[in-house]
């Protein structure tokens, strides 16, 4: 069992234990597929995962911006800012159902992310702003972008346009959204672990400036790492107005944010850069969206959502802490090193 | 045999020292100014100056929140749960007098002491488990959502208790059709905490050990200053003040709403930068913050005046206006590793 794995053993069991925690109160239907009618897969878990595409998108592009040691606050603007620019581009045309048209304002909005995302990492490695004063700024501002992008109205895209199948449709009977975010997944994990890239941007993130006086181009990775965050935020928030046929610019991906670094610690990421598990910040999105579900599932109110997250956010950040572990394992560790006073003094200071 | 490195003077960055340190504030005021000067050219009746008063009566919970905020920025921390504690402890008002049925000024105690509680809480975690900031106050973001949500998912009206109709009741300054203003006590309230928080931070040791943390953690543990109690004491400062502003946000509404405040820890954080603090801790000003919550709300008044323009228009410019700030203090820290060179 190599790191790699180890490092997976917890998000898996916690997933596992959520699903068994939903098979018990709701029965074996949560986790079988079902195919609907119109030939689509359907089922509790699979809607969990169509509903997690545009979170795991996010997730993805803030792991490789967390691995260089940075955070990028400013997704879930984005994602309204892409949400936005797609639908009103569409909306304004005369005719909404033109494939070349959907195909133009996505090509459009992705533009736009990748611009803003580049943006950010324009500020972060050439004006050396801190990566989440950076971010601020488009977390404060991006909405009101969003907003004048759709004149302060929710543009409706009609149901007949092909952009919805973005969200909605499905591919050889599996959803569209689960495709576009295992591609993105897979294209990803291939980019960084059968190429250097990887390696550098764990470089980066341990030392940029190290990493430069080794020959590692620092600031380009920088900048390129933030232009992916961008563009998946711009992706998923293109995935969630077409799955509801609208853009919200007030409330579409609102705390997405928040949502995504939650499911890159979850995963095994530390937010000290240096080291990255795509695989685990996937496990850590279906995780928070199964999290959702049971919720439901075992009888609470929606409600409880919040809160149930605010204990995971603990109970994760203080698992991760050394200093946590050690106090807490001390009283078990008392026999082996006896003479420890170093350690509580270390604890107490 | 001289090492030079040794017995050189020791460099100490010049950032923010001597007049340098003015330059953002004075920035900040000079936008204000041409802000208020803006409107009076523009619009009729801007020079009343019930405009200005009324900056202090719509902002007084936000001028709360920042200043507890100052506070946790100067030490080099961040506080993202100051919206949700606020929301919960407006709640928490109305749901321990109307509900509850306790004393409304027994109530508004307990609201501030759990906020500090609180506050305490999250900073002893942050200190001692050394999690970072950022993540451990997102803890109580989510928390105090929920728990507001649990209390009540609609709004909960105040109006039958006496007491919050306290906060409203106001002071003339001369009639305000001459040239007068008036302002209501939850500003006074406000003035205080600014008044409190100047003095504890400029004339106490705690105050000069927060601009120790922030400066250099290592360098403040070093020199034995007590960075425990300075780092868990400005969080719960914030928690405090957050209490505060639910509370006056209580006083004010006369309601509980359970969404208000989404996004008030990004105004708040904006405001402190805005008022000229480093977002890296150590070097700004409470007075500064003022300023800050002053331009924000400068803005928002302007665009009620202008009648046609979004209100969305008011975090735009906040966000171009932090963007130019932060690019502000970047050359100016630029500016002062060059001198030491």
């Amino acid at each position: 069992m190599n790191a790699y794995a180890k490092r997976l053993l917890w998000p898996v069991l916690i997933l596992l234990a959520l699903i068994a925690v939903n098979i018990v109160a709701t029965g074996v239907d949560f986790i079988v597929p079902s195919v609907n009618d119109d030939g689509r897969l359907g089922g509790a878990f699979v809607n969990i995962l169509r509903r997690s595409a545009p979170l795991l998108l996010i997730a993805l592009g803030m792991t490789l911006v967390i691995a260089t040691k940075g955070i990028d606050l400013s997704v879930g603007a984005v994602y309204a800012i892409g949400a936005a620019i797609a639908c009103q581009t569409i909306i304004d045309a005369p005719d909404q159902t033109a494939g070349g048209l959907v195909l133009a304002a996505v090509a459009l909005a992705l533009a736009a992310t990748a611009a803003i995302g580049a943006w950010n990492g324009v500020m972060v490695a050439h004006f050396g702003i801190q990566p989440i004063v950076a971010t601020l700024v488009l977390m404060i501002a991006g909405r009101g972008i969003a907003q004048l992008v759709t004149g302060g109205q929710i543009p409706k895209v009609q149901d007949a346009s092909p952009f919805t199948e973005l969200g909605r449709g499905a591919f050889l009977t599996v959803p569209i959204p689960i495709w576009i975010a295992a591609l993105v997944l897979t294209a990803l994990a291939l980019l960084t672990r059968r190429t250097a890239l990887g390696m550098l941007l764990e470089s980066v993130g341990g030392n940029p400036e190290a990493s430069r006086l080794a020959g590692i181009r620092s600031r380009g990775i920088t900048v390129l790492v933030y232009l992916v965050c961008g563009l998946c935020a711009g992706l998923a928030g293109l995935i969630g107005a077409a799955n509801l046929g609208s853009a919200d610019a007030n409330n579409g991906g609102l705390w997405i944010e928040l949502d995504a670094i939650l499911a890159v610690v979850i995963g095994g990421t530390a937010l000290l850069g240096g080291r990255f598990f795509l695989l685990g910040t996937a496990i850590g999105v279906v995780i928070i969206g199964t999290l959702e579900d049971t919720i439901i599932n075992v009888g609470l109110s929606s409600q409880w959502q919040f809160t149930a997250k605010a204990v995971v956010v603990f109970a994760v950040a203080l698992l991760q802490s050394p200093e946590f572990r050690g106090w807490v394992l001390r009283p078990l560790r008392r026999r082996p090193e006896a003479p420890a006073p170093a350690q509580a003094e270390e604890a107490a200071s | 045999m001289t090492a030079p490195t040794l017995t050189a003077r020791p460099t100490r960055s010049k950032l923010f020292d001597g007049l340098t340190r003015y330059v953002p504030i004075g920035a900040t005021i000079g936008l204000l100014a041409a802000l208020y000067l803006g409107g009076v050219a523009n619009y009729p009746n801007f020079d009343n100056p019930q405009v200005v008063a009324k900056l202090f009566i719509d902002n007084a919970p936000l001028l709360v929140v920042a200043v507890g905020m100052t506070f946790v920025i100067l030490s080099g921390g961040i506080d993202l749960s100051v919206g949700s504690v606020m929301a919960f402890a407006t709640m928490a008002c109305a749901w321990l007098t109307v509900d509850a049925g306790v004393a409304a000024p027994l109530a508004t105690v307990l609201v501030l002491a759990f906020g500090t509680a609180w506050g305490l809480l999250v900073g002893a975690v942050i200190h001692y488990f050394h999690v970072q900031p950022f993540i451990a106050t997102l803890v109580g973001l989510f928390l105090f959502r929920g728990l507001t949500l649990q209390i009540s998912a609609t709004d909960v009206s105040m109006r039958e208790i006496g007491f919050f109709q306290w906060g409203m009741t106001h002071v003339d300054f001369g009639e305000v059709r001459d040239g007068g203003f008036w302002l209501p006590y939850l500003s006074f309230v406000a003035f205080a905490v600014v008044a409190v928080a100047f003095v504890v931070l400029h004339y106490t040791r705690f105050g000069r050990g927060v601009y120790a943390v922030g400066g250099s953690e290592t360098s403040a543990l070093l020199m034995g200053l007590p960075v425990a109690r300075t780092k868990i004491g400005v969080y719960a400062i914030s928690g405090c003040c957050a209490a505060l502003a639910g509370v006056l946000a209580a006083f004010a509404t006369k309601s509980a709403n359970p969404l208000a405040n989404v996004g008030t820890e990004l105004d708040a954080i904006a405001a402190v930068v805005i008022g000229g603090t480093l977002l890296t801790g150590g070097a700004g000003f409470v007075l500064g913050t003022v300023a800050g919550v002053m331009v924000w709300g400068m803005l928002n008044t302007l665009i009620a005046f202008q009648g046609n323009l979004s209100s969305w228009w008011a975090r735009i410019v906040m966000g171009a206006l932090l963007l130019a700030f932060i690019l502000l203090q970047r050359v100016l820290a630029r500016s002062g590793e060059k001198r030491r060179t």
